[in-house]
């Protein structure tokens, strides 16, 4: 286990809609003897918007970032800066190699810094918390954590777009399986499925949640996704973007009614679910945030049987 | 012909692909802005061009725009693009039209197409495709000309938010989800948010959604290093 505590970038939706997704990351993080030091005066990172009016723009926001990072740890060793939110991960990762690679790019982004009395000497590295839970803390130092397994709980990993496109920076493009073995490592039994990696339509919703841009167009993408993982049995989805999640989540009674066929998955966050395992007490992991959520009963499941429905409200 | 058989579902990805086929033909007038620049259905023949219409340089012009967008020349118009893409059913021009007609020098077409902002931005385009185009970013490009030269979908939902958030964070540093949900649900759909309102309090009821701007600390340094991008 690394006693060692990271700077945190949480992203604008880990304040907001994704808020169960900071609280169950700072609580999973310190309990695994690793911490998370929230930057300070961090900027948004642009997103997939500012590409759209100015790239070099959307790379100077991330650079800032990048920067700040590094002031804060001042020295000659590498800083590694967790940034939550999958797309926040892209922004920055993105930044992170056009300050790498000299040119023009890097040094109008090297100017743009200067001008604010920061540099950018190339120690940050961005990594997703992911990465960090299964390749640093390691899944053997997760698994003997657990005081709760999770006795063979169907969950169907949803990695999403932005994770693992366009970098592949420590898993699998196509089939990416850290999660899958971080849940195994809790007890719980992954769900294959193919549409691991398949855009659930959230970004339709970008900027502000709970807007439906192509309302149409969402459902239908995320319909794909819900009944996909419901028929090969999954109890439980879980994610690491604060879009995926929440476009997931909360639409489904609408997709019921739409669609006609019923869907009621729980969708939470892969932190949620190892701050369970790990016996973290639920009002610390944002449980009672999630719009639907439970976990099945002890006794087996007999297979084949319907899950009775609980409704949406908590459990 | 009258086929009264319901399709048997296959399997789980039965609704998908049976949606491609009708409920997302039926989408893709959807998207078309109410106000905006409507297309009007012309025969084939007037659509044609000469070649003395066409802007030959199009596709140099957004290669420019790009990291690695001269390997837009190298297209072999596989279609992969196309076919992984999830919402090209969505799109009036998919992903592989787009660069055909831009290389042929459509430029008018392509600018005043919705599929630079229908698409989502995820990439599965540029991983896939089999002669490293990057596509994503193309699309990205797309949209820089088109917001330059005013040439977007007016009162189509994506360019107003793009616009609504990048001023939100050029001002205050960060987003608010809740108030630019708002902001934008004002200025294109506000019918729309009395349908929303339910997920909405249930949201803030949780303590997901609030009206507390965030903002950062040192606002006039983002500013003066987004100006000295500018220059």
């Amino acid at each position: 286990m690394t006693p060692n505590r990271y700077p945190y970038y949480p992203g604008c939706s880990a304040k907001g809609v994704g808020r169960a997704y900071e609280e169950s990351l700072l609580a999973v993080f310190e309990r695994l003897g690793a911490g998370l030091d929230e930057l300070d005066d961090w900027n948004c990172c642009g997103a997939t918007a500012w590409p759209s009016v100015d790239d070099e723009q959307a790379l100077a926001l991330s650079a800032r970032n990048l920067a700040l990072s590094e002031e804060r740890a001042p020295g000659a060793d590498p800083v590694d800066l967790v940034a939550a939110c999958s797309g926040c991960y892209r922004a920055l990762v993105k930044s992170e190699q056009a300050l790498a690679e000299p040119g023009p790019t890097s040094t109008r982004l090297g100017g743009a810094l200067a001008s604010i009395g920061l540099t950018y000497e190339g120690r940050a590295r961005v990594r997703h918390p992911l990465d960090i839970l299964v390749n640093e803390i390691g899944l053997d130092a997760i698994r003997d954590a657990v005081v709760r397994p999770l006795d063979g709980l169907r969950v169907a990993s949803y990695y999403g777009c932005l994770l693992v496109r366009p970098f592949a920076s420590f898993d699998d493009q196509w089939n990416p399986t850290s999660m899958d073995r971080l849940v195994s490592a809790l007890g719980a039994e992954p769900v294959e499925w193919p549409l691991k990696t398949r855009c659930c339509g959230g970004s339709c919703y970008c900027g502000g949640p709970v807007i439906g841009v192509m309302p149409e167009a969402t459902m239908q993408l995320s319909y794909a996704l819900l009944r996909e993982a419901t028929e090969r049995g999954a109890e439980m989805m879980v994610t690491v973007c604060p879009l995926c999640q929440f476009n997931l989540e909360g639409f489904q009674g609408r997709m019921t009614r739409r669609f006609g066929h019923p869907l009621d998955l729980p969708v939470a966050f892969v932190s949620q679910l190892v701050g369970v395992a790990l016996g973290i007490d639920e009002g610390r992991l944002g449980i009672r945030r999630l719009l639907r959520w439970r976990l099945p009963d002890r006794e087996p499941i007999a297979v084949g049987a319907t899950a009775p429905a609980q409704g949406d409200r908590d459990a | 012909m009258s086929v009264a058989v319901r399709a048997p579902e296959r399997d789980a990805i039965a609704p998908l692909e049976a949606a491609g086929s009708t409920a997302l033909a039926r989408e893709r007038v959807v998207p078309a802005p109410r106000g905006g620049p409507r297309k009007r259905w012309r025969p084939v023949t007037d659509q044609s061009k000469f070649e003395a219409q066409l802007d030959l340089g199009f596709a140099d012009e957004i290669a420019a725009e790009v990291q690695g967008g001269e390997r837009l020349h190298s297209c072999i118009q596989c279609g992969t693009c196309s076919s992984v893409c999830p919402l090209s059913a969505y799109m009036d021009l998919t992903p592989r039209r787009l660069i055909a007609m831009s290389r042929a020098g459509a430029r008018d077409e392509v600018l005043h197409s919705f599929s630079p902002w229908v698409c989502t931005s995820c990439y599965a385009c540029t991983v896939e495709c089999p002669k490293r185009v990057p596509i994503t970013e193309i699309m990205h490009a797309l949209r820089r000309i088109s917001m330059r030269e005013v040439t977007y979908p007016r009162r189509f939902v994506t360019p107003v938010m793009t616009q609504t958030f990048v001023d939100t964070i050029r001002r205050r540093g960060r987003s608010t989800e809740s108030w630019i949900s708002l902001k934008l649900y004002l200025k294109t759909r506000p019918s729309e948010l009395l349908r929303n309102a339910f997920v909405g309090s249930r949201l803030v009821l949780r303590g997901r959604l609030s009206l507390r701007r965030e903002s950062i600390r040192r606002r006039e340094d983002l500013r003066t290093m987004l100006e000295a991008m500018e220059r």
